[in-house]
C-alpha cells in the first residue's frame, strides 16, 4: 500500500517538476518547442477518466521527442487541471492559449466541459482534440472529434441487437444529461423507424452518481417478461455503472436474459469490480484492449512500460486520443508549421493506422472514419469482440434521424466552409444549432 | 416461384446433409476426448453443435465439461491442446486434465488459452445441462434445472418432461416441471390439450408463464378471438389473475426497496447524529469519514484474498478504528477550536473533506478500488418467483438496526454515554462535576466518525469504493438527522425509514430524478412546520443550543 502511495506521489513530483522546468526553459527559448496543451482534470469526479488520458498525451510526447521531435523541435508538454469544474475548463484554456500560447490542445471529457471550451478555443483560434464518444449534433472549425458520433457506437450497437440477437423490446436507460438525453433521442426514433412501437421502449433518466437501482431494475424485468427478447441501451455514466450492475447481478437479471449494452463502460470502468456476475453483458466502442494486431501490442506494451504497472488496462478515448495526437503531428509535418489554421487544412484526409487494425481517416467534418465494435464482458475485465463493422463507418456530424438535423451537414472545406450547412436551404446557420 | 422451389430445394438438401453427418457421427461414435478437442478450433455455432453431441456421450464427465465451459473454465494447452479445468480464479496451478482430472503442474499463465463461450453458447448450454441435471441426485440441482427449463420449453420433448415428472418425488421441483408441461401443452393442437394447460398455469408466478401466456394470446387471430371464444378467454383471466398477483407482490417488494434504501440512509446518517444531533458541529467531513471506512474494507481484503466472507467481520472493528481515530485527531486539531462558531466549522470541515478526497486520490489513485462480494451476500432470498429479496440488501437492513441497537445501549448503559448526554446537556456543570469534557468530546467525536467508517464497510457492498464515495452520502445524510430530530437516535431511526419509503413510492410515479425533489421540497415544507424535526428534544439542551 505504503509503495504505491510513494510511486504515486513521486510521479506527481517528477510531472510537477518536469512541467515547471520546461516551463522555465521554454522562456529562455520559447521558439523552440512546440506546445502541446493538456486539458484533462486531475481532481474531482473525472480525475477517474481523465488521469489516464494525460498520461496518454505525456506517454506520447515523449515518445515523439525520442524520435527527434517534430520540424525539428522538441515538443513540450504543459499540463493544466480543470479540477472536473466546467467553468474551469474555460478559464484553463484561455490560460493555456493566451499565456502558455499552446499550439494545440488535447482534452476535455464530457459534453458540458467541451461545451464550455468551445467559444474560447473559438474566440483566440485554438486547436482542440476530443477524444471521448459523444453525441454529434455540433461541428467546430477548431475541434477534431476523434471519439465516436452516435451512428459509429449507438445505431450499431442497436442494429446488432436487433439483427443478430433479436432483440424486439427496448429499454432506453441515461443518466440525466446531455449526452445521453440526445442519443436516446436519436435511439428511440430509429427504432421507430424500423418498425419498434411505443408500447415497446421504455425510457429511463437517473441522476448522476444514482445508486440506488432497486426499483429501476426491478422495472426492466417486469418490462422484459412480456415473452419478447427484450435489451437494455445503456448511456449511464461514470460511477452510477457499478451499483447499476451489481443490482442486475443481484437480482438474477443475467445477460442471457436480458443483455446491456453499455456506451461507457470500457476496460478502465470495469477495473474497479468484480466481473464475474457481469459476463455477457456488451458494450460498444472503436476500440478494445482485446484487440489483435501487433499495433494493439506495441501500444500496450508501451502504456505498460509508461506506467510502470502491467495490471494498467487501455481503453477506447486513450485510442482516440493516439489516433488524434498521430494525426496532428502527420498534419504538422504536412503544413510545415505548427501554425493552427494550417495544420486545420492539412489534417484533412490524414489517415493514421487504427489500433485494431485498418486505418483512421479524418474527414472533411472534423470526424474521424473508423471500425465499430461490440464486445461481451468476460470475467478478467476484457471484452470479447462478437462482433464489428465491415470496414469503417464515417462519423457523422448531423444525425440523420433527427427532423432538426437531417438535412444538416458539416464540410470545413471550400467551398461550403461552415459547420452546419443546411442541404435544403443552402445556407449556412452557423457553428452550432440551437440545442 | 422458381426461387422458392431452389430455397426448398436447398433446405431439404441442408437437412439430409445433416442427418447424414449425425447418423455417421452415431456410427463412428466420435469419444468423448475427440469431440471436446473440436471445442478448441470451432467457432461459436460449431460449439453450440458440438456441446449437444458431447451431452449426448454417455460419460459422466460429459456435464462436468459442459459445466466448465459455460463457467469458462475449460482451457488448454497451447502448445499440445490438452483440454484442461481450471478453478475460478483462473491461476494455471489449480489445472487439471479434463479427463483423468490429474493435476498438471509447470504451466505459466500465457501458456494457457480459455475456450471462449458466447451469450447464445451459454443459453444451449445451460438448456443442455439443465436436461442432464433434472435427474440428479440433489434436489437444488434438480430445482435448478426444472427452472432452467421453464426458460427453454420450445426445444424439449413431451416425453421427455413426462419422465422427468415420474421420476420427480419432490413437489416443489414437480410444480415446476408441471409448469413446464402445461406450458408446452399451449402449443398442442388439441384444444382439449391447450384448455389443461392453461388450467394448470392459474396462478403460477414465474415471469416465464407470463411470457408464455401473452406469447398464447397474441398468437390468435381476430376470427380465431370468436371461434375459440372460450380458450381466449380463459387464458385472459388467467393472465390477468397472475397480473394482479403479480402486482401485490410488487407493491411489497417496493416497500422492501424503501426499507432498504431507509437502512442505507440509517447507516450513513447514524455517525452524523452523534457529531452533528449530539454534539453540534457541522461536520462536512461526514462523508469521507465513510469513504476511510469502505477503503480499509478494501485493505483488509487485500490483507486476507483468501478470506473474503471473513474479511467483511475483521473490517467492521478495523473501519471503526481508523474512521474514530481520524475523527478524534480532526477534533483535537481542528474542530475544538472552533466550537460556537458553526459557519468556521463547516469552513473548515469542508476543507478538510477536499484533502481526506485528494489524500486517498494520491494514495490509491483516482480509480475505483474492487471490493469483493462474500458468496453468501450475493443472490435472492426467494419468498415466490414474483418476490425475490436480494440477500445483501437483507443483511444490510439487519445491520444496520444492530449499530443502532448499540449505540443506543452505549449511550444509555455505560459510563462514557453518561457523560456525553452530561456535557451536551450543561457543559459547565459536568465540568464542575470533574468530567473532563475536552476529553469527553473527542471522543463523541470519534464514536460519530467511527460509526461512518462502519457505515463505510455496508457501502462498499453497493456501491463504488472510490475518493467521491462519501459526498454521494453526505446531504442525505444530514437530511435525515434534520428530519428525524436533532440530538434523537430515534428519529434519526424513523426519518431514515420515512424517507427511504416515500423516494421508493415517489420513484415509480415520477422517475428518479423527479422523486428525489419531491423528497426534498417535502422535508423543506415539512421543516417549516416543525423546525427541530419529528422528535425534538426539550429541556435545557434545546436552550443552549
Amino acid at each position: 500500500m505504503k509503495k504505491l502511495g510513494l510511486n504515486t506521489l513521486s510521479k506527481a513530483t517528477k510531472v510537477l517538476a518536469m512541467t515547471t522546468l520546461a516551463a522555465g526553459i521554454s522562456l529562455a527559448n520559447a521558439a523552440d518547442t512546440i506546445k502541446v496543451g493538456v486539458l484533462h482534470s486531475l481532481s474531482g469526479t473525472m480525475a477517474i477518466s481523465e488521469t489516464t488520458l494525460k498520461d496518454t498525451v505525456l506517454m506520447m510526447v515523449e515518445e515523439q521527442n525520442k524520435k527527434g521531435g517534430l520540424l525539428g523541435k522538441q515538443l513540450e508538454a504543459v499540463v493544466v487541471d480543470p479540477a472536473s469544474n466546467w467553468p474551469l475548463f474555460a478559464e484553463k484554456t484561455r490560460e493555456l492559449l493566451e499565456k502558455d500560447k499552446v499550439d494545440v490542445i488535447f482534452g476535455c471529457w464530457t459534453s458540458v466541459s467541451r461545451k464550455s471550451v468551445l467559444p474560447v478555443v473559438e474566440e483566440l483560434n485554438g486547436l482542440l482534440f476530443y477524444p471521448v464518444q459523444y453525441e454529434g449534433e455540433e461541428s467546430s472549425k477548431n475541434v477534431f472529434y476523434t471519439g465516436a458520433a452516435p451512428n459509429q457506437q449507438a445505431i450499431p450497437a442497436v442494429d446488432y441487437l436487433m439483427n443478430d440477437v433479436g432483440v424486439k423490446r427496448w429499454v432506453l436507460a441515461g443518466t440525466d444529461y446531455v449526452y445521453p438525453r440526445t442519443t436516446n433521442k436519436i435511439l428511440e426514433s430509429y427504432l421507430k423507424s424500423k418498425g419498434v412501437a411505443a408500447k415497446d421502449i421504455m425510457i429511463n433518466y437517473t441522476p448522476f452518481g444514482h445508486s440506488d437501482w432497486q426499483t429501476i431494475v426491478s422495472d426492466i424485468k417486469k418490462f422484459g417478461s412480456a415473452g419478447v427478447k427484450t435489451a437494455v441501451v445503456s448511456t449511464i455514466n461514470g460511477d452510477a455503472n457499478v451499483p447499476f450492475y451489481k443490482e442486475l447481478a443481484n437480482q438474477g437479471v443475467s445477460a442471457e436474459d436480458i443483455p446491456v449494452v453499455a456506451f461507457s463502460v470500457g476496460e478502465e470502468e470495469l477495473s474497479g469490480f468484480d466481473t464475474k456476475p457481469l459476463v455477457g453483458h456488451l458494450a460498444a466502442w472503436n476500440y478494445f484492449m482485446s484487440a489483435d494486431g501487433k499495433e494493439n501490442d506495441a501500444f500496450i506494451k508501451q502504456w505498460h512500460s509508461f506506467t510502470k504497472d502491467d495490471k494498467r488496462v487501455t481503453n477506447d478515448p486513450m485510442e482516440a486520443t493516439y489516433i488524434g495526437f498521430n494525426m496532428w503531428t502527420k498534419a504538422v509535418e504536412k503544413a510545415g508549421t505548427a501554425d493552427v489554421s494550417k495544420v486545420q487544412d492539412a489534417m484533412i484526409g490524414i489517415s493514421v493506422p487504427n489500433l485494431t487494425g485498418g486505418m483512421a481517416v479524418m474527414n472533411k467534418n472534423h470526424h474521424l472514419s473508423k471500425p465499430v465494435l461490440i464486445g461481451e464482458i468476460q470475467e478478467d475485465g476484457q471484452f470479447d469482440i462478437v462482433w464489428q463493422t465491415e470496414g469503417v463507418v464515417p462519423g457523422d456530424a448531423w444525425t440523420d434521424y433527427l427532423p432538426e438535423s437531417k438535412n444538416l451537414i458539416s464540410d470545413w472545406t471550400a467551398p461550403i466552409n461552415c459547420g452546419n450547412y443546411n442541404t435544403a436551404t443552402k445556407t449556412c446557420g452557423g457553428a452550432v444549432a440551437a440545442e | 416461384m422458381f426461387t422458392l422451389f431452389r430455397r426448398v430445394f436447398f433446405a431439404v438438401l441442408l437437412l439430409s446433409a445433416s442427418h447424414n453427418l449425425l447418423a455417421n457421427n452415431a456410427d463412428t461414435q466420435p469419444s468423448l476426448a475427440e469431440l471436446s478437442q473440436q471445442l478448441i478450433s470451432a467457432n461459436y455455432k460449431e460449439k453450440a453443435a458440438l456441446a449437444e453431441q458431447i451431452a449426448l456421450a454417455e460419460d459422466d464427465q460429459a456435464i462436468v465439461i459442459l459445466q466448465a465451459l459455460l463457467d469458462s473454465r475449460l482451457y488448454y494447452v497451447k502448445s499440445n491442446g490438452q483440454l484442461l479445468l481450471v478453478d475460478s480464479s483462473g491461476e494455471p496451478d489449480s489445472a487439471q486434465d479434463a479427463f483423468t482430472l490429474q493435476a498438471v503442474t509447470g504451466l505459466g499463465k500465457r501458456d494457457i488459452k480459455k475456450i471462449g463461450v458466447n451469450n447464445s453458447l451459454r443459453v444451449a448450454l445451460r438448456s443442455l445441462i439443465s436436461r442432464a441435471q433434472i435427474s440428479s441426485k440433489h434436489k437444488s440441482q434438480r430445482m435448478a434445472a426444472a427452472q432452467n427449463l421453464l426458460k427453454s420449453s420450445d426445444d424439449i420433448d413431451r416425453a421427455f418432461i413426462d419422465q422427468a415428472l415420474q421420476r420427480e418425488a419432490d413437489n416443489s421441483v414437480a410444480e415446476v416441471l408441471h409448469l413446464v408441461r402445461a406450458l408446452m401443452q399451449l402449443k398442442a393442437d388439441q384444444t382439449e390439450e391447450r384448455i389443461e394447460g392453461l388450467t394448470a398455469l392459474d396462478g403460477a408466478l414465474y415471469p416465464e408463464v407470463r411470457a408464455g401466456l401473452s406469447e398464447f394470446i397474441r398468437s390468435f387471430s381476430d376470427e380465431e378471438k370468436l371461434s375459440r371464444k372460450n380458450e381466449y378467454q380463459l387464458a385472459q383471466t388467467t393472465l390477468t389473475d397472475i397480473e394482479k398477483l403479480v402486482s401485490i407482490n410488487g407493491y411489497i417488494e417496493n416497500l422492501y426497496f424503501g426499507l432498504a434504501l431507509g437502512a442505507v440512509l440509517l447507516l450513513a446518517a447514524i455517525g452524523l447524529a452523534i457529531t452533528f444531533g449530539v454534539m453540534g458541529v457541522i461536520n462536512m467531513a461526514h462523508g469521507e469519514m465513510i469513504m476511510l471506512g469502505a477503503y480499509t474494507t478494501y485493505v483488509v481484503q487485500l490483507l486476507m484474498p483468501e478470506h473474503i466472507g471473513l474479511s467483511l467481520v475483521v473490517a467492521v472493528p478495523a473501519a471503526f478504528l481508523v474512521s474514530g481515530l481520524v475523527g478524534v485527531l480532526i477534533e483535537r486539531s481542528v474542530i475544538r477550536h472552533l466550537y460556537g462558531r458553526p459557519l468556521e466549522t463547516l469552513l473548515a470541515t469542508f476543507g478538510i473533506s477536499l484533502i481526506l478526497q485528494q489524500a486517498v486520490r494520491s494514495i490509491f489513485s483516482p480509480l475505483n478500488r474492487e471490493v469483493a462480494t462474500p458468496d453468501w451476500m450475493a443472490g435472492t432470498f426467494m419468498i415466490n418467483p414474483a418476490l425475490e429479496l436480494t440477500w445483501n440488501r437483507l443483511y444490510i437492513i439487519i445491520f444496520s438496526l444492530m449499530v443502532l441497537a448499540v449505540l443506543a445501549l452505549v449511550l444509555k448503559r455505560t459510563l462514557f454515554g453518561l457523560q456525553m448526554r452530561a456535557v451536551t446537556m450543561n457543559r459547565p456543570m459536568a465540568s464542575s462535576m470533574g468530567i473532563k469534557t475536552g476529553w469527553v468530546d473527542a471522543l463523541t467525536f470519534g464514536l460519530g466518525s467511527g460509526i461512518a467508517g462502519i457505515a463505510g464497510v455496508a457501502l462498499s457492498q453497493l456501491t463504488n469504493v472510490g475518493p467521491n464515495l462519501g459526498q454521494a452520502y453526505i446531504i442525505d445524510s444530514f437530511m435525515v438527522v434534520v428530519f428525524g430530530g436533532v440530538g434523537n437516535l430515534w428519529g434519526t431511526l424513523v426519518g431514515a425509514m420515512t424517507l427511504g419509503v416515500a423516494n421508493k413510492i415517489f420513484e415509480p410515479l415520477a422517475g428518479a430524478v423527479l422523486a428525489k425533489i419531491m423528497v426534498l421540497v417535502f422535508i423543506i415544507l415539512f421543516i417549516q412546520k416543525r423546525p427541530r424535526g419529528l422528535f425534538a428534544l426539550k429541556g435545557r439542551a434545546v436552550d443552549n443550543g
